[in-house]
């Protein structure tokens, strides 16, 4: 994409680095003159964002690991004591607390954005894979970490998930065992679950790393979804989406801070403040609402499919629901990538949208009567959306005539995408 | 690979493979502790008996045990609840199970409290609480109602109330497991 390097070391030191190790000639190429697609729109700073979270989050963890104590007996009053007597632990906790859902806010913006401009079609199915491997990652972590204030919601949210893994033949009650390192959840589990919240942030950056070499070997899509052709369609990375994300950045920190100094506790729930009790069920189990939809998809199975009970059938139809991103490149047939152009699946798309947040809705809501109908409606059509109408659109829909180039897209002013591009212009 | 044209293996081959076979037994080999660790310890094993003076619970009260990390429960049932889960019809169950395959002694029914579905614990151990529509138990969580008998009859649990392994060591003692 960026081709031939045009770093130029400027002194004795850099230059005598540069032929050991080019670490800054990799920096300079990457982000500096790095061409990025000169018609981006907001949308496009999410990952500046994500990294960002990422990086809070990391920050923010590494704080609290140092106050917290992972003992069944002890794990709650240590995060009451990080709350009250620890410097600024009361702010570096609701940050890291509130942090997962901005990371999770973000990386749903993110994952729509690609599903909108067709992110994911080739050449981009191993970044869009790497992509849905880190949404993965974030749920486990994000599981995980509920666990660790050992409150009635961690207890009883992890009784049901690592109960999921009791629903599968055979290895069902051992793996469930090995997983809790005893016979229910009890300190073995939040032990580990520690140890691993502790481990899989870093993982993400591994394949962060991944997921941008990636984007970098590709270039980044754009609005238009069609591919860049010369210089005429790019600008460098740096200033212009350098400044464009930090702008971005600038109006989610104001959301985040939002959440952190006026409303720390809106997304989180009251039983979480009770200690776990393990011969107590709160009257209402739910997760948090980064993973409301899958919940719903969980709870909708109500019946026996063949030989697969409603409980297996339940815990496959959730897993299903995450693999199928995996091979979402292969089920969308239409060559051309941006909603833009095509009139039939920008109504889809929206429709898919709400489909989600109405199983997030219902995901919120007891397991009963019209809402257990309504999410077995919203979960076919969850699984209908990728396996019949994205394969079948790409067949018969009528796309709109794709721009000469993202030049002339920009300098027609066609595509909506004028704030993005106007700004080089003007400044000619 | 050893550079011959023959199409039969080679001693070179044969030796290939048999040190490539050593070498994941022997990766295997350490691997396992790292995943064994994870099972649950002495300690928790040692934990896996619990004995209980049942002669304090009257007839229509229950009470609520641990072991090993979870809820017994033990209920003094009345003869109107005997009754009842004695007159099903055991073919109508999802999990078919007579009354008398699910205890020892009638008047006791000993079981573990955990709804057989995603783990939550059922309501009806406390005077008061919803029992559900067939006068047992009722999981809060997700809808699940068991009978007099700990039977599963409606909701999406599959299973009936897990049974622990129980002696009465003398009438008023039981032993857990």
């Amino acid at each position: 994409m960026s081709g031939e390097s045009i770093y130029q070391p400027s002194n004795g030191f850099t230059k005598w680095m540069d032929d050991r190790l080019p670490i800054m000639r990799l920096g300079y190429d990457s982000f500096i003159v790095y061409p990025t697609p000169r018609n981006l729109n907001y949308w496009w700073t999410f990952g500046a964002i994500l990294t960002f979270a990422l990086a809070v989050q990391i920050v923010t963890g590494i704080v609290l690991a140092m106050h917290y104590t992972p003992h069944a007996n002890m794990a709650f009053d240590s995060v009451e004591h990080i709350m009250r007597d620890v410097n600024y632990g009361w702010l570096i906790r609701y940050v890291h607390a509130n942090g997962a859902s901005m990371f999770f806010l973000a990386v749903y913006i993110h994952m729509f954005r690609s599903l909108y401009y067709g992110s994911y079609k080739a050449p981009r199915e191993v970044l869009w894979i790497l992509g849905v491997l880190i949404y993965l990652l974030m749920m486990a972590s994000a599981f995980m970490g509920y666990v660790l204030p050992w409150g009635q919601m961690s207890f009883w949210g992890a009784t049901v998930i690592t109960n999921l893994f009791g629903a599968i033949p055979l290895i069902g009650d051992p793996l469930r065992e090995w997983l809790w390192g005893g016979f229910a959840i009890d300190n073995p589990t939040l032990n580990r679950f520690f140890s691993l919240h502790y481990l899989v942030p870093f993982l993400i950056v591994g394949v962060v790393a991944l997921h941008i070499w990636a984007l970098h070997v590709t270039g980044q899509n754009n609005p238009t979804g069609i591919e860049v052709k010369d210089d005429q369609d790019t600008v460098r990375f740096t200033p212009y989406a350098t400044i464009k994300d930090v702008f971005g950045l600038s109006l989610f920190l104001l959301l985040f801070g939002y959440f952190v100094f006026f409303n720390p506790n809106a997304l989180g729930h009251a039983d979480n403040y009770i200690e776990a009790n393990p011969m107590v069920t709160p009257v209402h189990i739910v997760p948090e609402w980064y993973l409301l939809p899958f919940y719903a998809i969980l709870r909708a199975i109500t019946f026996d499919i063949g030989p697969i009970d409603s409980k297996l059938g339940g815990v496959i139809a959730m897993f299903a629901s995450i693999a199928i991103l995996f091979v979402l490149p292969w089920l969308d047939t239409s060559k051309v990538r941006s909603a833009r152009f095509r009139p039939l699946f920008r109504q889809f798309f929206w429709i898919f949208v709400a489909v989600c947040l109405g199983l997030g809705y219902l995901g919120g809501q007891p397991a009963e009567g019209g809402y257990v109908i309504a999410a077995q409606i919203l979960t076919a059509y969850y699984f209908a959306h990728f396996l019949i109408i994205l394969p079948v659109l790409g067949l018969v829909e009528k796309t709109k005539p794709l721009p000469e180039s993202i030049a002339q897209s920009v300098l027609s002013g066609g595509g909506g995408s004028s704030e993005a591009a106007a700004s080089p212009e003007t400044r000619g | 690979m050893a550079t011959t044209d023959t199409d039969e293996p080679t001693r070179r081959d044969f030796l290939y493979v048999a040190t490539g076979a050593f070498a994941a037994i022997g990766v295997a080999g350490a691997v396992w502790p790292l995943i064994d660790q994870m099972n649950p310890d002495a300690s928790t094993l040692a934990l896996s008996s619990i004995e209980t003076d049942i002669s304090d619970v009257e007839v229509g009260q229950s009470v609520t045990v641990k072991w090993r990390g979870k809820p017994v429960f033990i209920r003094h049932r009345t003869a109107k609840e005997i009754a009842e889960a004695e007159a099903v019809d055991v073919s109508t169950l999802r999990d078919p199970q007579t009354d008398e395959e699910r205890v020892i002694k009638k008047e006791w029914l000993i079981q573990i409290g955990i709804c057989t579905h995603l783990g939550c614990v059922p309501k009806g151990q406390k005077v008061g609480d919803d029992k559900g529509d067939y006068n047992g138990w009722f999981c809060p969580c997700h809808g699940s109602h068991y009978d007099s008998a700990g039977r599963i009859r409606k909701g999406p649990a599959p299973l009936n109330l897990i049974l622990p392994e129980y002696t009465f060591l003398t009438d008023e003692k039981i032993k857990i497991g």
